[in-house]
C-alpha cells in the first residue's frame, strides 16, 4: 500500500515537536518513545502497519483544538483514532503525523429520556451507551460487531452500521447532534437534541467521512425503547438461491425484521464447529431472521415467515422458544469473524454491497475466482440490505498470498460495482478500498468529493492518504475544469 | 425585474441542465431552481436571470420492490410516485407533506423539491426524514458539472455522504437530475390513539411517554383547544394524538401497551383505520393554518421544549413530531426567532412576510465552513442566490 512519502525533514524535528506538543497537553498525554508507539501501529486491518512519530492522548476539546492549530500551523499532519477497530486501514498512522488518540474522551456527559437521547464523549464505546440506559428499557440502535470495543467517535467517522440496521437504520440515521473540531483549531456545533437543524446538514455530511473532515469530540445520539420481545428463526436451505428467494419474498411480504443475515456452507461449518449454536451443518445457505416487538407480532410474523421459507424449499426451520436459545441462534452469526480464523492463520474480510437479486450470480463468480486464486472463502450476508462480507482464507507468512489475497479481494470489489453495486457497505474506503475508488466514481465525482475535504481542511492534513486515489492540492483543484467526465488538466501524480 | 420577463427553461434530458447550468456558470446568470414551484415562497430567491424548472425530467427509471429502492428523475410528481409505490404494497416511508395549500401554491410537488427540502410528515419520530431515505444522485453543480454520489443500494459508505447535503440544501449547491431512493413496505393497518384536553406542556409530556415506551410510534402530534377548535376537526377540547401502524395483531397490542403507558393522562380514544389515515393527512398539511393570512413559521426544537414556543407565542401552534415541530401563526418575527433560540431550535418562515431573513442565520465558525461548502459546489453564487439567507 503505498502511502504519500514522507516528510524526512519534520521527522527529524521529532524532538521539537514533542516539546510543543507537551506543552499543550501535559502529563502522560504524549507519547513518544518507541516502545509507547507500537499499540498504535496498526488498526483492524491488521495487515498494514506502520510507526507513528507520536500519539497525543487529549483530555480536553480545548487541548483538541489547540492540538490541531498548533499541527495545523506547523505542517505536522494528523490521524485521529477511536479504539482502532477498523477494517479498511482508517486509523493507520502516518510516519510523518501523529496519532490523536480519544481514548480518554470516556464519559457519558448526560441521559435526556425527554429527548430520547443521550450526550456522550466520543471515545465511549457502542456497547456502553446501550449498557448505561438498559436498566431504564432503552437501547442504542445501530450494533456492529464490534461493539464492546469499537467507540462511538469511530462509528461516526465510519457511519456504521450492524446487524440491527436494515431496520433501524445505519449510525447516520441514529444521530441528533455532534461538536467537531476543525484542523485550524475553530469548535463548532452540528445538529442538537432536535430532530433538523439550520443550515446545511454539515452533520450528515461528518457522518461516515472518515476523520478526513474533523475530529469529533463529542457525540448526541437517539436511544430507542427496547422492544417488547425478539424472537431469532434458523432456516437452513439447500441453495443460496432459495435462501436469496425468501429474503425477497419476506420484504415483499412488508415484514422488514430488525436482522436478517445469511451464511454460507463454509461459514455455517465454521462457526458451528466453534460455538455449536445448532445450524444445519449440510445446508448451503442459512438465513437468521430476527422479528422484535410485541409477542403478538413477533408470533404472527414468525408463522409468515416459516412458511415463506418452507414454500422455497427451507428443510431446516427453528424459531427460538426462549431469550436464551435466541442468543444461540446469534452466538454462531456473532463469532463468525473468529471461527472462520481457525480455519485459517489469516483472513480477510470484504464488505461491498449489491443488488439481492444479483447474489447467486456474486456467489457463483466468488467461488469461481476462489478456484482461480487457490485461496478459500466463506460468506457472511448482511442479506436483508445486501451487503456481502466474504471473507478470504490466507497465510500471511506464506510467500505471496496477502498480495493474492489483496487481488482475489479487489475483484470481488469490482465485481460487486459491476452488478449495480458499491465498494463498502459499512466499513469505509480507508486506505483499502483507496485506488478503487474509480471503479465508482469519476474524476468529477471525485473532484467534488475533494472540494469538500478543502472546505474543511485546505492543507490536508487531516488523515491524508485515505479515501481519495489521487492527492490534488485545493488550489488545484478550484481550477480543474471538468467536462462530461473529462478532466482537462494532467493528473497529478499518484502516490 | 418583472416575473414575466424571465426566461424559463424547461429541460427533458440531464444533458441539456447540464448545458443549461455550464452556460449560466459561464456567463455569471443567476438561476431559479423549481421543481412543481409549490415552495417557491420560502426564502425567496433574489433576482435571478433564469427559471430553471425540473418539471419536465419526470421519468422513473427503475423501481425494484424487493431491492427496497427507486431511481428517478426529480421531476416526478409526488402523487405519481406514490401512486406507483402504493401498487406494490410500498410508502415513502418520510411521508413527504405536500403543503401546496398551506403555502397558497399552485403546481403539482416533486420528489425533487421534498428531497431539495429535507420534507418529512409526522412519521419523522420513527421513520426519519427525506435526508434518511436518498441514497444516492445526480447532479450538475453550480460549476456546471454533472457528478453524482451515494449508490443505488440501501446501505453504502462509500465516499462521502454528499446525499445529505443535497438533502436541505434548497437547490443552492447543485440541480439533482436523477434520484435514488429507500422505499418500504406500507403498514397493514393504523390506529390513532387520541387523549383529551391537556395544557401544551402536559401534552409533550403525554408524547414523550408514549415515544418511550415499546409500540413504536410513528406519529405524535397535539392540537391545543382553540386550534383544535378550528376546522376540519372543530373539537371542543385540546387533541393529542399518538399513531400506530404494522400488522393487525401488533396494533391490537400496541393499543393495549400505549393505554397503559398513558393511564396517567385521563381517558384515551381509538380511530382505526381510515379515520386515523384522514386524521395524519390533515396533520401533515397543517390543514388547521390553511385558510389563516398570518404569517406561518416552522420551528424545530427538542421536542420536550416545544411547549415553550407555544407559551412565548400564546398558543397558535401546532406540534408534530412529539413537540419537536412547530408550525407556529406569528406577526412577530423577532418573538418567535428568540423563542425558537432560547428552546435550544431555529425557526423558518415559511408564508408572509417578515423583517428578517426566512432562514434562521448562521454565525461564527459554521457560517465560514457553510460558505466554503457553498463555494465548493457553486463558487459564483448562481444557484438559487439568496435563498438561504447570505
Ligand atoms: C471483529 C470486528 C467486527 C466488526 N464488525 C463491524 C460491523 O458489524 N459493522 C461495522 O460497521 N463495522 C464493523 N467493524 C469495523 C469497526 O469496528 C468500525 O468501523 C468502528 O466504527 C471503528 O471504531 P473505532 O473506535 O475502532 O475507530 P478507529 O478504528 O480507531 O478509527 C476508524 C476511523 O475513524 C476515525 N476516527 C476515530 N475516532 C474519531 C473521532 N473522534 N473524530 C474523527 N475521526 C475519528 C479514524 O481516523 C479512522 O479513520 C468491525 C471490526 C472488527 C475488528
Amino acid at each position: 500500500m503505498r502511502m504519500p512519502a514522507p516528510d524526512v525533514e519534520l521527522i527529524a524535528r521529532k524532538a521539537e515537536i514533542l516539546r510543543a506538543l507537551r506543552k499543550l497537553v501535559p502529563g502522560e498525554g504524549v507519547i513518544g518513545e518507541a516502545d509507547g508507539l507500537i499499540p498504535y501501529e496498526s488498526d483492524g486491518l491488521s495487515a498494514y502497519r506502520q510507526t507513528p512519530l507520536a500519539v497525543v492522548l487529549p483530555e480536553t476539546t480545548e487541548q483538541v483544538s489547540a492540538v490541531l492549530a498548533w499541527c495545523q500551523a506547523s505542517g505536522v499532519k494528523v490521524v485521529p483514532r477511536g479504539a482502532g477497530t477498523s477494517l479498511s486501514g482508517g486509523a493507520l498512522p502516518l510516519q510523518d503525523g501523529i496519532i490523536l488518540g480519544m481514548a480518554k474522551f470516556n464519559r457519558i456527559l448526560d441521559v435526556d429520556y425527554d429527548n430520547r437521547c443521550a450526550v456522550v464523549q466520543p471515545g465511549v464505546t457502542n456497547l456502553a451507551i446501550s449498557a448505561a440506559v438498559q436498566a431504564d428499557g432503552f437501547y442504542y440502535a445501530p450494533d456492529p460487531s464490534s461493539q464492546i470495543a469499537c467507540t462511538i467517535g469511530g462509528n461516526v467517522a465510519e457511519n456504521s452500521g450492524g446487524v440491527h440496521c436494515l431496520k433501524y437504520g445505519l449510525t447516520t440515521n441514529n444521530l441528533l447532534g455532534c461538536e467537531l473540531v476543525l484542523m485550524d483549531g475553530q469548535v463548532v456545533r452540528l445538529g442538537g437534541r432536535g430532530y433538523d437543524a439550520a443550515g446545511y446538514d454539515l452533520l450528515g455530511l461528518v457522518t461516515g467521512s472518515e476523520g478526513l473532515l474533523g475530529v469529533v469530540t463529542e457525540v448526541t445520539v437517539r436511544l430507542l425503547p427496547t422492544p417488547q420481545t425478539a424472537r431469532a428463526l434458523l432456516l437452513g436451505f439447500p441453495t443460496v438461491e432459495a435462501a436469496g428467494a425468501t429474503v425477497g419474498d419476506i420484504i415483499a411480504a412488508g415484514i422488514i425484521p430488525a436482522g436478517l443475515e445469511m451464511m454460507d456452507k463454509p461459514a455455517i461449518q465454521a462457526a458451528e464447529a466453534f460455538v455449536e449454536a445448532g445450524y444445519p451443518t449440510q445446508a448451503e445457505a442459512l438465513l437468521i431472521v430476527e422479528l422484535d416487538g410485541p409477542a403478538a407480532e413477533c408470533a404472527e410474523l414468525a408463522g409468515h415467515v416459516k412458511a415463506l421459507a418452507h414454500a422455497r424449499g427451507a428443510d431446516f426451520i427453528r424459531v427460538s422458544r426462549d431469550e436464551a436459545e435466541r442468543l444461540r441462534f446469534w452466538a454462531g452469526r456473532k463469532a463468525a469473524f473468529p471461527a472462520v480464523g481457525r480455519l485459517s492463520p489469516d483472513y480477510y474480510c470484504m464488505d461491498g454491497t449489491i443488488p439481492r437479486r444479483q447474489l447467486p450470480h456474486v456467489l457463483t463468480r466468488i467461488h469461481e475466482m476462489s478456484r482461480q486464486y487457490g485461496l478459500g472463502v466463506a460468506n457472511v450476508f448482511h442479506a436483508g440490505d445486501g451487503n456481502l462480507h466474504p471473507l478470504i482464507l490466507y497465510d500471511i507468512e506464506k510467500d505471496g498470498e496477502l498480495e493474492r489475497a489483496e487481488a482475489f479481494g479487489a475483484d470481488i470489489l469490482k465485481l460487486c460495482v459491476a452488478v449495480g453495486g458499491v465498494l463498502t457497505g459499512e466499513h469505509g474506503v480507508g486506505v483499502e478500498k483507496r485506488d478503487l475508488m474509480g471503479e465508482m466514481f469519476d474524476e468529477t465525482d471525485l473532484a467534488c468529493q475533494q472540494r469538500l475535504k478543502c472546505a474543511f481542511d485546505p492543507d490536508s492534513l487531516l488523515n491524508p492518504g485515505k479515501v481519495f486515489p489521487t492527492l490534488h492540492r485545493c488550489a488545484e483543484l478550484g481550477r480543474v475544469h471538468v467536462h462530461r467526465g473529462k478532466i482537462a488538466f494532467p493528473e497529478l501524480p499518484r502516490f | 425585474m418583472s416575473e414575466t420577463l424571465i426566461r424559463t427553461l424547461e429541460p427533458t434530458t440531464p444533458d441539456e441542465v447540464l448545458e443549461a447550468v455550464a452556460e449560466a456558470a459561464a456567463g455569471k446568470r443567476r438561476i431559479e431552481v423549481v421543481g412543481g414551484g409549490t415552495k417557491r415562497g420560502v426564502g425567496k430567491v433574489e433576482r435571478p436571470d433564469l427559471v430553471l424548472s425540473l418539471a419536465a425530467l419526470d421519468a422513473v427509471l427503475d423501481y425494484a420492490p424487493e431491492e427496497l429502492v427507486l431511481t428517478a428523475r426529480p421531476g416526478v410528481k409526488l402523487k405519481d410516485l406514490e401512486k406507483l409505490v402504493a401498487s406494490e404494497g410500498q410508502m415513502l416511508a418520510f411521508e413527504p407533506p405536500r403543503l401546496a395549500k398551506l403555502l397558497g401554491a399552485k403546481g403539482e410537488p416533486t420528489l425533487g423539491g421534498a428531497l431539495a427540502a429535507n420534507l418529512s410528515g409526522p412519521r419523522r419520530v420513527r421513520a426519519g426524514a427525506a435526508r434518511d431515505h436518498l441514497l444516492g444522485f445526480a447532479a450538475v453543480s453550480g460549476r456546471g458539472e454533472a457528478f453524482k454520489a451515494g449508490g443505488k443500494v440501501v446501505k453504502n459508505v462509500t465516499g462521502y455522504d454528499i446525499a445529505k447535503l443535497m438533502t436541505g440544501s434548497w437547490g443552492t449547491l447543485a440541480v439533482m437530475t436523477e434520484v435514488t431512493i429507500k422505499v418500504l413496505p406500507k403498514p397493514k393497518t393504523e390506529a390513532t390513539v387520541l387523549i383529551f384536553g391537556l395544557e401544551d406542556r402536559r401534552a409533550v409530556e403525554a408524547m414523550a411517554r408514549a415515544l418511550n415506551a415499546p409500540v413504536e410510534v410513528s406519529g405524535a402530534a397535539h392540537l391545543p383547544v382553540a386550534i383544535a377548535a378550528r376546522a376540519p376537526l372543530k373539537a371542543e377540547m385540546a387533541v393529542t394524538a399518538l399513531r400506530l401502524e404494522g400488522f393487525d395483531a401488533s396494533v391490537a397490542a400496541r393499543i393495549e401497551t400505549l393505554g397503559q403507558a398513558l393511564k396517567d393522562f385521563g381517558r384515551c380514544d381509538v380511530l382505526h383505520a381510515k379515520l386515523s389515515r384522514d386524521f395524519w393527512a390533515q396533520v401533515r398539511e397543517v390543514e388547521v393554518f390553511q385558510k389563516d393570512p398570518r404569517p406561518l413559521w416552522r420551528v424545530s426544537v427538542p421536542p420536550a421544549s416545544g411547549w415553550r414556543i407555544g407559551e412565548a407565542l400564546s398558543g397558535e401552534v401546532v406540534y408534530d413530531w412529539g413537540g419537536g415541530l412547530v408550525w407556529a401563526l406569528s406577526e412577530d418575527a423577532a418573538a418567535v426567532r428568540t423563542a425558537a433560540r432560547a428552546a435550544g431550535g431555529h425557526a423558518s418562515l415559511w408564508r408572509g412576510e417578515a423583517p428578517l431573513a426566512a432562514f434562521e442565520p448562521l454565525d461564527g465558525a459554521l457560517a465560514a465552513l457553510t460558505a466554503r461548502v457553498k463555494a465548493a459546489f457553486d463558487p459564483h453564487g448562481i444557484l438559487n442566490p439568496g435563498r438561504l439567507g447570505a
